[in-house]
């Protein structure tokens, strides 16, 4: 089918950008690896989370942060589009419109799952254990994809509307830092009232708590539906507004 | 009618309180080089805009090798290619990987001998697999013709081809143009240079105040003023002259060589 060949075509070329930015690569990987030996190695000692393998209970928190940080680049990879005139030469050709924006949609799904094994991969040698089984590694896949999703959509609003480089990639900075207010790292119940309040009622303490029980074959409770309903939430939300800024470039 | 490529008629276009087109008309026949010329903010972008299907109009119409841009935008695209006011090329990726994407969007049987015979005949060949960043502005915006006459469209739409170019990128443009039109593309290009109509076009259309206010070949538009005076004057050599004198007389032909280095 002619729509499925163009957006293959046009997801081809973005994973290519990828390839070829080494500091796409470097943030996106290095960055939260970074931030996951640090706390294992060097604070992970003095953090109380009640299990005794603390990246088990890190690992969760870590994989937002990297597609957090992965969706900045599919704000500029779509703000470059615009800006260099691409989306008007992809608009003015016989491809389907909506091949050019899914496109960069799918390119975000794809590269934010590559991170998220890569960084699964290396948790495994530090010490990450699960014993999910196959439903349930399925059950975290599907979440971090609505989660990818979501942000993606955020990231087409503010790479389509964006007037400059900086103002592209700036929206993801507090996506960024939401999980250090949340239970990623640690536990809610020791912080402050009012910090406490916000970190429970944020999506990604939901996101972390259920994708953590789900690796642990605990149960999931109501937070799986919280979490979900936060990402089905901004996927409508966004979507509604992305395709607004859609329409109106050329 | 038949031999008819573009036809305007009383094309209305509007932003928020600007009226930008107030009823444009103009016709572009089969084959034909046709300028669109206007001083920067006539309106000429949001023509081609309208007539490559990017933009709605909202009056009066337009239609090209006899589809309507608005009611058959599809059956318009198959036929036409936008070379915008900025080269519109994939940065990132080298200048044979950009026409072989566009090769493979428009379903080009063999998109790579497309884009090494592109490649040579825009003289790119030697900066072929070199990221299209990294390309002069003259070779970008030959590189962005280039991919414009992938799928050999019938109508090609060039805005402000040469805008930003230097003396010697500006002729390799000129020659580009009309090597297209001999082989039969009928061109709509858009330009703020006399000189440029002058050299290229077949026919002129002036656009201003939203209005065609003029249009015919070089010699009809002539007659419109007054006839010239003769006078002898001693030719100084212009500025271009020179400049084209001191980087090289042959500057359309290896160009490109000179470039790539
Ligand atoms: N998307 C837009 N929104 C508002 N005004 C616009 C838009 N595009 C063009 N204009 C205005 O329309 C006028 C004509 O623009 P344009 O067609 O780009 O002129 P030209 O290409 O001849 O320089 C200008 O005054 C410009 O500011
Ligand atoms: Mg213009």
């Amino acid at each position: 089918m002619k729509v499925l060949h163009d957006t293959g075509v046009l997801l081809g070329r973005s994973m290519r950008h990828i390839l070829r930015s080494p500091d796409t690569i470097i943030t996106v990987l290095i960055t939260p690896v970074a931030i996951m030996l640090l706390f294992v190695y060097v604070f992970g000692g003095a953090i109380r989370v009640g299990t005794s393998n603390y990246v088990n209970y890190l690992l969760p928190g870590i994989l937002l942060i990297a597609i957090a940080s992965g969706i900045a680049y599919t704000a500029l990879r779509l703000f470059t589009d615009k800006q260099r005139g691409l989306f008007a030469r992809f608009h003015s050709m016989p491809v389907a419109r909506s091949s050019v924006l899914w496109a960069h949609v799918a390119t975000s799904l794809v590269s934010n799952g590559i991170s998220v094994v890569v960084i699964i991969l290396v948790a495994l040698l530090m010490g990450f254990r699960s014993s999910a089984g196959v439903v349930a590694w399925l059950d975290v896949a599907g979440i971090l994809a609505l989660f990818t999703l979501a942000l993606t959509w955020l990231a087409v609003i503010a790479g389509l509307s964006a007037k400059s480089v900086e103002g592209a990639s700036a929206f993801s900075y507090p996506l960024i830092f939401l999980p250090f207010i949340s239970s990623a790292f640690v536990p809610t119940a020791n912080m402050p009232a009012v910090v406490r309040a916000f970190a429970e009622n944020q999506p990604v303490t939901a996101i972390v708590d259920t994708v953590r029980s789900l690796l642990n074959s605990a149960p999931v409770g109501n937070e799986i539906w919280i979490a979900l309903a936060w990402c089905v939430g901004i996927i409508v939300v966004a979507y509604f507004f992305a395709m607004r800024a859609y329409r109106q470039i050329a | 009618m038949a031999d008819s490529a573009i036809q305007v008629n009383d094309l209305r276009k509007s932003f928020k309180a600007t009226q930008v087109l107030k009823g444009v008309d103009f016709e572009v026949r089969r084959g034909e080089i046709f300028a669109l010329l206007g001083s920067n903010g006539a309106g000429k972008t949001t023509t081609i805009n309208i007539l490559s299907t990017l933009l709605k109009p909202d009056g009066g119409s337009a239609s090209v090798c006899g589809f309507n841009v608005v009611r058959q935008a599809e059956k318009v695209r198959e036929r036409i290619s936008l070379t915008g006011q900025f080269a519109a090329v994939d940065g990132i990726l080298t200048g044979r990987e950009n026409l072989v994407l566009i090769a493979k969007l428009r379903g080009v049987a063999n998109a790579h001998k497309t884009a090494d015979m592109l490649l040579s005949r825009f003289g790119l060949r030697d900066a072929a697999n070199r990221r299209a960043d990294s390309y002069s502005g003259g070779m970008a915006r030959r590189l962005d013709i280039a991919m414009s006459l992938v799928g050999t469209p019938a109508v090609i739409f060039l805005d402000e081809p040469t805008t930003g170019l230097d003396p010697e990128g500006r002729l390799e443009v000129w020659k580009t143009v009309k090597e297209l039109a001999d082989g039969g593309t009928t061109i709509l290009l858009t330009t703020q240079y006399l000189d440029e109509a002058e050299q290229l076009a077949d026919r002129i259309a002036v656009l201003h105040g939203g209005k065609i206010i003029a249009s015919g070949t070089l010699d009809e538009l002539k007659k419109l003023f007054p006839p010239a005076k003769v006078e002898y004057v001693e030719k100084q050599p212009s500025l271009e002259d020179i400049f084209l004198a001191i980087v090289g007389q042959n500057a359309g032909q290896n160009a490109g060589q000179r470039e790539s280095k």
